[in-house]
């Protein structure tokens, strides 16, 4: 009991009882032990030979890599290209996937709960448990290396993605203006129109571009795997430890991240 | 013109909102439905237009029963029934216009309401009610602009766009300052006279109920406690809807706001 009676009568209040503060002590002995032992289980399995020799190597690396080798960049336009049509094309093929099945996955829209609502549901959590590069290698291997195989993977890891904020965002919906769509006489479609949709278009809005800018990042490593995009070149150069070119893409991808951001935040405080 | 045969209404959660309701409302009446919160009221005039479906009973609406409808004949009927909220239930994102025309998507088609091709028709009607209303240049505002006021005149405009015969008000005045609620009351009974509309209103504002309206009805848990004119509110009528209290303060506040607005 928080609440306990002093000897004169008037009561004292605690946050926990006695009980409570004693098994919050007991958790966090409990977890400072697990840490320890953890650390030193890691500890026992490494290299440390190597670990202390990081520094030096990261430098060798980093003196290698200066300066970029700024004429490789008119052998990074193609590829910086792809990599830009990868995202944003998936994106799209996601988003036109996406919103039938947030229809069909939100708790006031799905015309079954008992049995669409689940399968919805599955293929949100299908689709967002496998990383794209899983995608892109299971892809390479059905339809063959390429950017098409690039933009498959991006479109169906992001389905998930954007089907789950979307048929979060209808769950939340004021009900009563769709009530009041409803009460006109309107019919299913038409109350989805203009009772649900113009409700929900800041966020579907909001999720698109967020989803855009996650994919451009995605998307400059599916080329590793071997599915478009700059990821290819990366690997090549990494391969022939031609470090300052693998300088200059990494600049050339932070470059494309910056623009992506700058472009969704800009989109997203117009629409909102 | 409309009638209500022993309705009841049980939710699933075993609460008896309804437990049997008579009532008949004739051609252009206007009645007040009064109560304390969680009487009915609400699930009352939802079961009109079946936006909560009545558990048993019959509604009649001229010669239709509305109750056993499919689908597709209840979205024909319920274009007959206007419906104004308390919150006012404007899609916010949408202009003043298309809230306005909203009120027409019983009668045009998806394709046509999805790309805004109304019938001039219906655009020469939505101005004529913005104007009636004293919102003509507002039409191009977002509804999420406006005041309360102004929100609930596009909500009375989008229910009489509709062309109905009855309007079910809930509530239209719980958001809105003193003033506002009497002109947004004044302005409803005014339209129901010009165009020979019944309407049931649910009001918590016995005073303002008893100043705009030919017949008011009590509902006290789910059954009809009152039924007469306003003046036969009475002390005891209000304790035998809302329970004790001293009434006299509101039945008296009554009489000198009708002395006062003459109209």
């Amino acid at each position: 009991m928080p609440v306990n009676s002093l000897s004169d009568g008037r009561k004292a209040w605690q946050r926990r009882n006695r009980v409570q503060t004693f098994s919050q002590w007991a958790m966090w002995l409990i977890g400072t032990a697990v840490f320890v032992y953890c650390w030193q289980h890691i500890s026992d399995a490494t290299t440390w030979f190597f670990v202390w020799d990081a520094p030096k190597i990261a430098d060798d690396i980093l003196t290698r890599a200066m300066p970029p080798r700024w004429s490789y960049i008119d052998q990074l336009w193609d590829p910086i290209w792809d990599t830009l049509n990868i995202a944003t094309l998936g994106t799209m093929i996601a988003l036109a996937l996406a919103v039938p099945v947030a229809f069909l996955a939100a708790r006031n829209t799905t015309p079954s709960a008992l049995l669409i609502r689940p399968i919805a549901l599955l293929i949100i959590v299908a689709t967002r448990s496998i990383n794209s590069l899983i995608w892109a290698l299971l892809l390479i291997a059905i339809i063959g290396p390429g950017v098409f195989a690039g933009i498959i993977a991006i479109a169906i890891r992001s389905i998930g993605f954007c089907a789950k904020l979307l048929y979060e965002a209808i769950e939340e919906i004021d009900a009563t203006q769709v009530e009041a769509i409803t009460a006109t006489g309107a019919s299913r479609w038409q109350v989805m129109a203009y009772g649900i949709v113009p409700q929900i278009l800041p966020s579907f809005a909001g999720t698109a571009v967020f989803r855009w800018d996650i994919n451009i990042r995605e998307s400059t490593v599916l080329g590793l795997v071997g599915a478009g995009g700059i990821g290819l070149q990366l690997s090549s150069s990494l391969n022939t430890l031609a470090w300052p070119q693998v300088s200059l893409i990494l600049l050339i991808i932070l470059v494309a991240v910056i623009v992506s951001e700058w472009v969704s935040a800009k989109v997203r405080g117009a629409i909102i | 013109m409309l009638r209500l045969e022993n309705l009841v209404k049980t939710y699933r959660t075993g609460d008896q909102a309804l437990k049997g309701v008579h009532l008949e409302v004739p051609q252009g009446q206007v009645l007040a439905l009064i109560g304390p919160s969680g009487a009915g009221k609400s699930t009352l005039i939802r079961c009109i237009n079946r936006l909560v479906e009545p558990s048993s009973g019959k509604v009649w609406l001229g010669e239709t029963e509305l109750t056993t409808l499919r689908s597709g004949a209840l979205r024909r009927e319920r274009r007959r029934m206007g419906m104004i909220f308390q919150e006012y239930a404007l899609v916010e994102r949408l202009t003043v216009m298309e809230n306005v025309l909203s009120g027409r998507l019983g009668y045009v088609g998806f394709w046509r309401s999805f790309i805004r091709r109304y019938p001039q028709s219906d655009m020469d009607e939505a101005f004529r009610l913005l104007d009636r209303v004293g919102l003509l240049d507002m039409a191009d505002k977002r509804a999420d602009e406006l005041s309360g006021g102004q929100r609930q005149r596009v909500g009375i405009c989008r229910a009489l766009i509709q062309d109905p015969a009855l309007l079910l008000v809930d509530e239209p005045t719980a958001s809105l300052d003193p003033k506002t609620s009497r002109q947004i009351m004044r302005l409803i009974c005014e339209l129901c006279r010009e165009r020979g509309l019944a309407a049931i209103i649910n009001i918590h504002d016995v005073a303002l109920a008893q100043m705009f309206v030919q017949r008011v009805i009590g509902l006290r848990t789910g059954e009809i406690a009152f039924d007469g004119s306003p003046e036969g509110l009475t002390a005891d009528v209000l304790t035998r809807i809302y329970g004790e209290e001293d009434w006299h303060a509101t039945i008296e506040k009554v009489e000198e706001d009708e002395a006062e607005v003459p109209a």
